[in-house]
Order: C-alpha cells, then structure tokens, then sequence
C-alpha cells in the first residue's frame, strides 16, 4: 500500500532556489539571495516534515510515493523519475534539508564578505538539491543521478575560490577520485541489470529488486555489492579513496560542515543501508565493509592526533566517523548506522561551523599553533564547539554516545571482535583528538598574533543562531534511541526498521559493560590529551620528539598521498603523456590521418608528371590503348 | 580485279604512316593532314570490303566520313589559326596548355 504525495515539492524548492540564484543572483543583491538560498532550503525541510508527519500517520512499512515523469522505456526496461519517502528516506530528508537550513543560514554572515555569495548559494542549493534527489529516488538510477549531482558540487565548491590554484587542484582531486568509485557504482548497477535480466526482470527499482533479489545468485550478489561499495568509498571518503576529503578543506567552511554533515558523505552509507536486501544475501561483502569501516576508522583517527590544521583534525575525524557507519551497516545494524549518520550529521555540522566560526573570528588562520585562549573571546562558539565535542567523543547523554554504544555493541554481539576492538580504540583516539582540538583552540596560554588577537571577535548572530540550534540537537538527537529497556527504548530502530530491516545478533551481551568500556577507553584519550595539552603543553613537543618517527608518519598522514602520487598519479600521467598521448595519439591516429593525406599528396606529385600537356603523348597513349584492346580480342579470337 | 587484302594492306599501310605522322611530326598541319590520311585509309578498306562483299553500307559510311571530316577539317584549320595567332607557332612541342 503506497499513498501518494507531492514529494516534487521536496526538491521543486531546491531548484526554484538554484535558478533564481543562477540567473537573477548577481542583480537582485545579496539580501535577496541569503533569504532565498536559505528559504528554499528551509521550505524543502517543511515539505520534508509534512511528509513524514503523514508518513507517521500510516501503518508501519508503507510509504509515500510520486511518480513524476517516466523516463527511460527501453522494451520491457522501464524507469520513472520517481520519488519514495519512506522510514530511511524520511530520516535523510530531514537531516539533509534540515541541517542544510542551519548551513545556509549560516553561510549568509560567513560569506557577508565575499563578492561571489550568488554563485556561492547556487552551488549550495544545487548540491542540497543533489542529495534529495539522491535519497529521494526510488530507482539505482535516479539515486545515481543524485550520486553524480553531489560529486559534481563538491568539485564546484571545493574549488570554489579557484583563483588559488591549489584550491582548484584539490577540486579537480576530489572528482577526479569520486570519479574511480562511481565507476565502481556503474558496474555495480550494470551488474545488477544484467544478473536480474538474465532471469526475466527488468528493473531497477527499489521495491522490486527487494522482491527480486533471490533471482542473484550469491557470487553475483557479492560482486554487485563490492563494486556498489567501491563507489560508496569512492563518496564517503573510505579507504582506499578518502584522499579527496581532506584536501577538500579548502573550500569556505559551510562547505566543508555541507559536505560532511548533511550531504555527499554519507551518500554511501545511505546507499548501502537502502540496498540491505542486496547486501543481508552476501555475507562476504559485508564483512568487507564492515572490515574497511573499521580500518579507516582506526587509520584516520591516528592522523587526526597530529594534524595542526583545525579543519583538517575535522576531517580527518569525519572519516574515522563514517567508518563508524560502515562498521555498523556491514555488521548488518543498517538502523544502528543511520542513526549515527544522524547524530554526526548534526554535531559534525556544529563541529565545521564552529571551527568556521573560529576562522572567521581569527581573519582566516586555521593553524591551531596559533590559536589557544580563545575561550574568551567567542563564548557562544567555545559552548556550542564543547557541546559537540562531547557528542563525538561520545560522553552520555550527548547524542554521539548513544550511536556510537549501539555500533559498538551490535559490532559486539554480532561477533566482529576485531572490528570492535578497532572501534573501541577509536573512541580513545577520538577522545585525544577532540579535546586536543578543544584545548588548543580555546584553553591554555594565547598563541595569537598581536595583529590578529586584536581583531578576535565572536561571529553574527547568523552564524551563532545555527550554532546553538545544532547543539540542542547534538545533545538532544541521540535520546530518539536509548538503549532498549529505559524509557521509550530505541524508537528510532523501531522507525526504521520496516526500510532496513533489524539487527539479528550472534549472542546477548550486558549493554551497560560494552557502554562502560567505551566511556572509559574515551576517558583515557580524554586524560592524555588534558596532561599534553592543557596541563603541561610542552610534553607533546617531547613525545612528539621522542617517537620522531612515529609522529612525522602521522604528521604526514603515513605518506598516503606520496604513496598513491608515486604508485598512481605518476604511472598514469607517464601512461597518458609518453603511451597515449605521444605513442598513440601523436604516432598512431595522427600518423594514420597525417599518413592519408601524404599519401594523396606524394602520388599525386608523381603521377601528375604523366599529363605533359603535350597532345602526342596522349595520342600515344591512346594508341598504345587501342593497340592493347585489339590485341586483346584478337588474341580471343585466335585462341 | 585485285583481291580486297591488297587494298586492306594499301589501307593498313596508309594508316599507320598516319599513326607516324600524328605522333612523330611536331607541325601542327603535318599532325593535321596525317589525322586526314588515316580517316581517308580507312575510307578505303570501307570501299574495298563494300565492293567485296557487294553492299553499299561501306559506300554509305565513307560518305559520312567525308562529310565529317571535312567539317572537322574547317573547324580544325580554325582552332590551328587561332593558336598561330596566339602564340606564333605551329609547333606542338610549345603547344602545352592542357599542362598541370
């Protein structure tokens, strides 16, 4: 039982805003473009909570659905451009247009300065516009429309100030690297055409493959979700093709909270959790998720420790985030790993502005070397970015521990010790870099320039107002799933699962023990960080002394990008410069069209020395002709 | 009365003394009269097999020819006047327009 709804309206808003911003953004001024930047994106999340107010209203597993246009009928193969809101898609849709609201209002007191704001709200609403559609559609292929809309505006943004070519490199890299895992996602859905149309069905609708998806043997099923996973990498910045995501810091900092929080990122998270039917067939490819989840998310904590940059400690605890959700949903807890995707979302997106905030107050510096004792000076932002702290690091009741406790324990119970124990250090590892990050910044003695102590100011109240809205959900958004057995229970499984299905555990365990560890190994990342930062700041320069080694390759971020530069960059622009472009462009396909035209020319140049011009050697011609012709009957004849 | 490949010989001879004259002489009006000499040798094997086989069609064809011919040789003596007055020669080794 489906009802219908104008779910078009969801992303009709988010267009509307993207072609008045493109076409009348430069005229109408910058008033004008905050207010509808942002307006459309907070009418998408109206619609959004229409829709799931109604969707609550319906009994459990159905679904809201509009069909807006059919698109491709290719004999029995048939796809519409057509939406479907259910549980999962509920909870995107209210996470990307909601914290994408908070964003954008954001963004009208950050960008106050730059001359580009039009172009800068149009790339933003196109990029929110993306990521509805993305996690709206009800068909692989209008998802990946979606998927492509979103690689596109992080390339557009990231390089958003291109005059500064690095800043345009690190565009180019971010699509460039997306662009290895959506080929990764195109043969996934090629192959899921093919396996299902071997077998009679043409689809590629949601619904259907669910109910199809016994037809895929399990060896195609494996392979289909490895490649889907690729290209889920590929978004969500996992090993191996995270490399984009922290270089992706250059953009304006509403960008990077855009990115991280509500949109782009966790694209491939939702993908996976959309496609768990697919994914509960395979058991191999889940362990590969959940293994990968689990490495990036040890491997990118330890980066974080040391990376002086405040954006970049952001990011690189983005990745080891998502590498939580990746744990979770290949451990088969998809509602476990939405769930946090949902809580991040919310305190990553404070964590960025606030960071955004702190640049801004500090004219542009993001070297937490010159920071310190800002407390001070930006309260509201000190508040909020400690609030959020605690959320990520996962202290109850902020909302990152109850995520984070589910993911852990269902990581536990469905026994993937390793993958767990690799979480559980994390959290310690999150734990030092968080409050390394806090005490730097805000704690300590001033490493402020003169010059710039002097301009220190805390943000517009634009900026400060989605601040403390996004804190109240980072402390509140986690309480939408307590552990089973307190209160409500965990009303957001419930929720979800009719669209992702539930959690099946190996064996009990006692939650409270599992919480217990977590909190703790958090504490003890808590307690190095307070000794190295905050209570004796030079003992970090010491250890960091000490184990030089060990610090320049976190410091460096295990030369991953030299690694892949040598091993990747390098062969292919030798492959493409002196093997395609020289080898075969220039010799073979410009030899083959240059060697046709000389060719013709040279034979001409030669023959064309027959027409003399002088008409006895063509009458000669044409007896020696005539001569031959007869002879030639006349040897017929005589034969 | 002689047999027809006497006069098939006579005309074969004349012909080919055409044939020399049109690829060997370089005056124009030579290379012309030698072209007449091969219409008209051929004028006669038309006359002498006519005879032979004792039908007019040969007789009849020769006629053509002559008119033809004379026609061509008006036109030609033409073409050959105006190049002499163009480039004062009759020579048709310095006769190369057609040249690429």
């Amino acid at each position: 039982m489906v009802a219908t709804f104008p779910l078009g309206l969801i992303l009709l808003f988010p267009a509307l805003g993207l072609i008045f911003n493109l076409f009348l953004g430069r005229r109408v001024g910058r008033a004008a473009v905050n207010t509808v930047g942002s307006g459309v994106i907070g009418a998408a999340f109206v619609v959004g909570v229409i829709a799931f107010v109604q969707l609550l209203s319906m009994p459990a597993g159905e679904a809201l659905s509009s069909t807006l246009w059919p698109w491709i009928e290719a004999g029995s193969f048939k796809i519409d451009v057509a939406l479907r809101f259910d549980a999962l898609t509920a909870v995107m849709v209210l996470v990307v247009s909601g914290v994408g609201t908070l964003i954008h209002i954001y963004s009208t007191g950050y960008m106050a300065e730059d001359e580009d704001y039009a172009r800068f709200f149009t790339y933003m609403n196109l990029f929110v516009l993306s990521m509805l559609t993305l996690v709206l559609a009800d068909n692989v292929l209008l998802m990946f429309v979606g998927w492509e809309g979103v690689g596109l505006c992080s390339y557009l943004l990231i390089s958003f100030w291109y005059t500064n070519s690095q800043f345009a490199y690190n565009g180019r890299k971010a699509f460039i690297v997306n662009r290895i895992g959506d080929a990764g996602f195109v043969l996934g859905m090629l192959t899921i055409v093919w396996a299902l149309s071997s077998r009679g069905v043409w689809t590629l609708n949601f619904v259907e493959l669910h109910r199809n998806i016994g037809l895929i043997a399990p060896a195609t099923a494996t392979l289909i979700g490895v490649l889907l996973f690729i290209g889920a990498t590929g978004k969500s910045a996992q090993i191996p093709l995270y490399v984009w995501l922290p270089d992706a810091m250059v953009g304006p900092t509403p960008v990077s909270a855009l990115i991280h929080a509500a949109t782009m990122v966790t694209a491939g998270v939702y993908m996976i959790a959309r496609l768990h039917f697919l994914y509960e067939v395979t058991p191999e490819a889940m362990e590969l998720v959940a293994m990968v989840g689990g490495v990036t998310c040890f491997f990118a904590a330890t980066i974080a420790i040391t990376q002086p940059d405040i954006k970049r400690v952001l990011a690189y605890s983005t990745i080891s985030q998502l590498g939580y959700m990746f744990v979770a949903v290949g451990v088969g807890a998809f509602s476990a790993g939405i769930f946090h995707l949902m809580t991040h979302a919310f305190f990553k997106a404070l964590l960025f502005l606030c960071a955004g905030s702190v640049i801004h107050g500090m004219s542009g510096e993001q070297d937490m070397n010159k920071m310190g004792g800002l407390a001070k000076k930006m309260p509201i932002t000190c508040v909020t970015m400690w609030i959020a702290t605690l959320a990520i690091t996962a202290i109850p009741p902020f909302a990152g521990f109850f995520s984070k406790d589910l993911i852990l324990s269902d990581a536990y119970t469905s026994g993937h010790w390793f993958v767990d124990l690799l979480g559980l250090v994390t959290a310690g590892l999150t734990g030092l870099y968080m409050f390394r990050l806090m005490f730097m910044t805000f704690h300590g003695i001033s490493r402020v320039d003169e010059k710039a102590a002097h301009h220190v100011h805390e943000s517009p109240r634009a900026m400060t107002i989605p601040l403390m809205v996004l804190a109240v959900l980072s402390v509140v958004g986690g309480w939408v799933g307590l552990p089973d057995g307190i209160a409500w229970g965990n009303a957001f499984a419930r929720f979800l699962t009719p669209a992702v299905g539930i959690f099946k555990p190996s064996f009990g365990a006692s939650e409270l023990m599992l919480s217990a560890e977590s909190v703790s190994t958090t504490l003890i990342g808590v307690a190095i960080a307070y000794i190295f930062y905050l209570r004796s700041p030079g003992l970090a320069t010491v250890m960091a002394w000490r184990v030089k080694a060990l610090y320049q390759l976190l410091l460096e971020k295990y030369y991953i990008d030299q690694i892949y530069d040598v091993l990747v960059s390098r062969p292919l622009f030798f492959i493409a410069q002196y093997v395609l472009f020289r080898g075969i462009d220039h010799y073979t396909i410009d030899g083959v069209v240059d060697g046709a035209g000389l060719t013709v020319e040279a034979g001409g140049e030669t023959v064309r020395r027959v027409e003399t011009g002088n008409v006895q050697h063509y009458a000669l011609v044409y007896l020696l002709g005539a001569v031959a012709i007869a002879a030639f009957y006349l040897y017929r004849v005589l034969r | 009365m002689a047999p027809p490949s006497y006069f098939m010989g006579l005309s074969a001879i004349l012909f080919c003394i055409g044939v020399a004259g049109v690829l060997l002489r370089r005056n124009i009006i030579i290379i012309f009269m030698s072209i007449e000499l091969m219409l008209n040798a051929v004028n006669l094997a038309f006359v002498a097999l006519s005879r032979a086989w004792g039908s007019v069609d040969g007789q009849a064809i020769v006629f053509f020819v002559m008119t033809v011919a004379a026609a061509e040789a008006a036109v030609g003596l033409g073409i050959i006047l105006s190049i002499y007055r163009n480039r004062e020669t009759v020579n048709a080794d310095e006769i190369n327009l057609m040249r690429w």
